[in-house]
């Protein structure tokens, strides 16, 4: 078990990057603690997929470092690093039974036989396989391949991290949510340092302790659940992180006032005068929808019941404004305003978070 | 993929039928035809029933032609097999060098069969060949025409030289469809070498194999111009494989009969080991279908 | 920034250690080369440099055999008659084989099974054992030396060779495809020539590179059907040997000039190459 630093970490694929696009990866500096539950969190492209390959040490940085436990293994071969990785798509051994698939990693580092005897029974037994433990993997869904990679990515209990990327695509929907909290229950046990890159952020939130969210390259938040849905560093995490998404208006903010569209709203706290592109987010849960003549003016274009609550999706001069209202609230057609709860809202500046000022 | 089934589908396949029967089926029945009958010229032809099937079970001239060809497929298997997949395995996996090698390999691939002979035959001479004459440069008695074990091992080197690539690039094709996630995992599982090969490559490749396998046992079972242009089935009849033995009793001596009785166990023979492959292979595929 | 940025170059290349498989392949494809090196040096000496010297380069460079291929109507048509039985082969064996092998691939009809096993064993069928019969049958019908009995008699093992390529590739092409053409109201002719052939162009062009490879070094049948207009190069070959023994420049010759036209095939098709086998259908 470790911690892993990256230092001024950056990877391109092409051989002599020079620009900043070329690079998959930008610079970054993070510390993941050890002992805690990383969600890597982005959409396809963002360069998850990348930073996972350069920790695991299938791939080499095109610069900076990065240390285990400040151990610096920039260029140490995946066999040194002792970490367990289980990928997007299953990868057994087909011509080895089950149990021999899942004492491989244990074998090849010349474990006691008895110990990986009673460690496969006991992996077996978590992913739900005792009885084909003597099948061969040939022959055996994608479902339970891939149960089988998980086995194999957790037998070794000494590992310094075990890294997952997207390791449920191919799981079905029931299954994925028993692994994922035998996942989370195992985290708890071991207190391994883990990894997991995910684009679907209920996994992401439910099993990660924090999540990482990547965006373009770029670590962009590097929080708790709960941060990430109260304070989105990056416009990208209010967007992508919650359903539906915050919403973001352009508005010109000077202090603790902000014009949306000719509309003044206040805020609550200053924000000093923010420069470049300015706009204001908040969560549909901040907002409000009533009739009176306060707040901005909108008009409703439908409503979605999702069951537990109301999704109100409404217009404000050609923007959409989404509106989550309690499932009991009722909805009527004068309903034409609506105002933001202060306690919600956060101001960017070119799209990142800008902090706000003691008044 | 679920097929439709469509009886009409059948006229699709007629032209295939047609050519097929007009180059297989005729020739086909020529051949049985003679081998059930006899002639004393003239074109007059008598009923002689399984007569001539009698007469070349008991030859021991066939034996000996059907004893060669055993050794000389089971041989040139041995070494084309591992050789190629050896090969395979070290070949370049993509860029200039990949090509570079693709495009070598198959270069013997493409020469006529009768020109790998002779190719074969010239480097394998004692006065203007550069393998022989340096090896008996070397002190080494080589001369392919007159000694037994130089002829065999000129035949199987010419054999390994001209089809090992087939094989290569047939695992080589197998390889190349194999994940990288594989040998990642193989990586983090910190497996070796050769527990990557046994566990992952050759599984992966098995199919290929397979084929591999049948195509270089059908065709060295029917080997004819390259040993015949090399050696001419000699010295005496060391190298006289099947089809060498039935073109001379064939077209040599024009002993129809016997010849045409001899074309149908050897075609049946093929038939038969063909038949178990195509099985294990098909079954192969369905095992890996899901 | 900068340094950092400098060493990653120097990351990025491997070093240049010893390579095993380099040197395994470097090994492998001198012995691949050595013979046809040989073959070549050779014809590029005088038949006297061959016979009294043992020379591992030509001294005495000479183009005098090549002169006497290209000179003499005799030789040269021999390319030219092998050329001719190869692409009518090659144009044969892919206008039967397309439609069967639409048929085996997207529908099941009675039989399918046992006919594609059928069709195959005709590529196992072993040359020495037709050769006699289909003397007889193309003498019979007046077909003996042409070039049409040769691409008819090669024709017994590559068309199944075709169907069985083409049946793999076209495998691979969704189905959807031609329910959507057949929707939108095309013909089945107008479909296959106009949507479903493009798909399958790459299948096409690996099948006819077999077709070609096969017909192109095949000889026993090829020196059968034929006595002289037809005469294959393969069989010209055997001219080199005279009365004062074997002309050795000219028969090395003639084997360079027949190893070339396959050379040029593969450099145009390296790139499928690999795919081609990939199918795992040769």
């Amino acid at each position: 078990m470790a911690k892993i630093t990256l230092e001024n970490l950056a990877h391109s694929y092409l051989p002599k990057p020079t620009r900043e696009e070329d690079y998959a990866l930008k610079s970054m500096d993070h510390d993941w603690v050890d002992g805690e539950a990383y969600a890597l969190l982005g959409s396809s492209g963002c360069g998850k997929s990348t930073l996972l390959n350069i920790i695991s040490g299938l791939l080499h940085p095109s610069q900076g470092r990065i240390l285990f436990n400040d151990k610096d293994v920039t260029m140490a071969p995946t066999t040194q690093r002792n970490i367990a990785q289980v990928f997007q798509f299953p990868v057994v051994y087909d011509t080895m039974t089950v149990r021999d698939n899942l004492a491989f990693p244990l074998r090849n580092r010349g474990s006691d036989p008895a110990y990986i005897q009673e460690r496969v029974q006991q992996i077996a037994a978590m992913i739900g396989m005792e009885a084909t433990l003597d099948r061969k993997a040939r022959g055996l869904t994608a479902d339970a391949k891939q149960k089988i990679s998980l086995g194999r990515g957790m037998v070794r209990e000494d590992v310094n991290a075990l890294l997952f990327d997207e390791p449920l695509t191919v799981i079905d929907p029931h299954m994925k949510w028993e692994l994922r909290t035998q996942l989370k229950s195992l985290h708890h046990e071991f207190g391994h340092t883990m990894i997991y890159v995910t684009h679907d952020q209920t996994e992401a939130l439910t099993f990660a302790d924090k999540v990482v969210v990547m965006f373009d390259g770029r670590v962009v938040q590097m929080g708790t659940p709960q941060q990430l849905f109260e304070t989105p560093e990056h416009t990208f995490v209010g967007y992508f992180i919650g359903s539906p998404g915050m919403n973001v208006l352009e508005a010109k903010v000077s202090g603790d006032k902000a014009v949306i569209a000719g509309t003044e709203i206040s805020l609550g706290q200053g924000f000093g005068t923010p420069t470049g592109k300015v706009e204001l987010g908040v969560r549909p849960e901040f907002v409000t929808l009533q009739s009176g003549d306060e707040g901005l003016p909108v008009t409703i274009k439908r409503v979605e019941d999702v069951g537990r609550h109301k999704i109100v999706r409404a217009d404000f001069q050609g923007i959409e404004i989404n509106i989550i209202a309690a499932e009991g609230e009722n909805i009527s057609p004068d309903m034409n305003r609506v105002v933001f709860d202060t306690a919600g809202i956060n101001i960017y500046s070119d799209s990142w978070r800008v902090a706000p000022k003691a008044a | 993929m679920n097929k439709t089934v469509n009886q009409k589908a059948w006229f699709l396949i007629l032209p295939v039928l047609l050519l097929v029967a007009f180059s297989a089926v005729i020739p086909l029945m020529t051949v049985v035809n003679y081998s059930v009958q006899d002639t004393f010229g003239r074109n007059e032809f008598f009923w002689a029933g399984l007569e001539w099937f009698e007469q070349m079970l008991a030859s021991e001239r066939m034996w000996n032609a059907l004893g060669r060809q055993i050794a000389f497929t089971a041989i040139i298997l041995a070494i084309q097999i591992p050789l190629g997949v050896f090969v395979a395995l070290n070949m370049p996996k993509k860029g200039f060098w990949a090509s570079f090698c693709l495009v070598l390999m198959s270069l013997p691939l493409l020469i006529p069969w009768n020109v790998v002979g002779t190719i074969w035959q010239i480097f394998g001479r004692v006065d203007i060949g550069l393998l022989g004459y340096t090896l008996n440069a070397m002190g080494i008695d080589y001369n392919y025409t007159q000694d037994f074990y130089a002829a065999w091992i000129t035949v199987v080197m010419m054999d390994v030289w001209h089809w090992t690539s087939l094989v290569a690039l047939l695992a080589y094709a197998g390889l190349q469809s194999i994940p990288d996630a594989y040998y990642q995992a193989a990586k983090i599982d910190q497996a070796g070498r050769w527990k990557v090969f046994r566990f992952i490559e050759l599984p992966k490749i098995m199919g290929v194999l397979m084929i591999a396998i049948l195509l270089r046992f059908m065709d060295s079972f029917m080997i004819y111009t390259e040993p015949f242009v090399v050696t001419g089935g000699g010295p005496g009849n060391s190298t006289t494989f099947l089809s060498i033995d039935l073109v001379k009793m064939a077209l040599g001596q024009f002993d129809l009969g016997p010849a045409a009785a001899f074309s149908i166990m050897y075609y049946l023979v093929i038939l038969l080991v063909s038949y178990v492959f195509y099985t294990v292979m098909t079954n192969l595929d369905k095992r890996d279908g899901h | 920034m900068s340094d950092l940025t400098h060493t990653s170059a120097k990351r990025g290349l491997r070093l240049p250690k010893i390579n095993g498989s380099a040197v395994v392949m470097g090994l492998y494809l001198l012995f691949l080369l050595l013979p046809i090196y040989w073959l070549l040096i050779m014809s590029l000496k005088t038949n006297s440099e061959i016979l009294n010297t043992f020379t591992l380069w030509p001294e005495d460079l000479t183009f005098d055999n090549y002169l006497t291929i290209l000179t003499d109507s005799s030789w040269y048509m021999g390319y030219v008659n092998s050329m001719i039985y190869v692409v009518m082969n090659m144009v044969i064996s892919l206008a039967v084989a397309l439609p069967a092998a639409y048929a085996f691939s997207r529908y099941s009809f009675l039989g399918d099974k046992h006919l594609f096993f059928w069709l195959l064993t005709n590529r196992m069928a072993p040359p020495a054992v037709f050769a006699l019969p289909f003397f007889q049958l193309y003498s019979s019908i007046g077909l003996f030396d042409t070039h049409i009995a040769v691409a008819l008699a090669h024709a017994l093992f590559n068309v199944p060779l075709a169907v069985w390529i083409l049946e793999g590739f076209m495998r691979g092409v969704p189905k959807e495809i031609d329910e959507t053409a057949y929707i939108d109201g095309y013909s089945f002719p107008r479909f296959f020539v106009q949507i479903f052939t493009p798909l399958v162009a790459s299948g096409i062009g690996v099948t006819a590179f077999f077709l070609f490879m096969f017909s192109w070094v095949e000889l026993l049948l090829s020196r059968t059907l034929t006595s002289v207009d037809a005469k294959p190069i393969a069989a010209t070959m055997t001219r080199t040997v005279g009365a004062d023994g074997i002309d050795w420049g000219v028969l090395a010759a003639a084997g360079v000039l027949t190893i070339l036209p396959g050379a040029l095939v593969i450099y145009f098709v390296r790139n499928y190459i690999a795919k081609g086998f990939a199918l795992g259908r040769v």
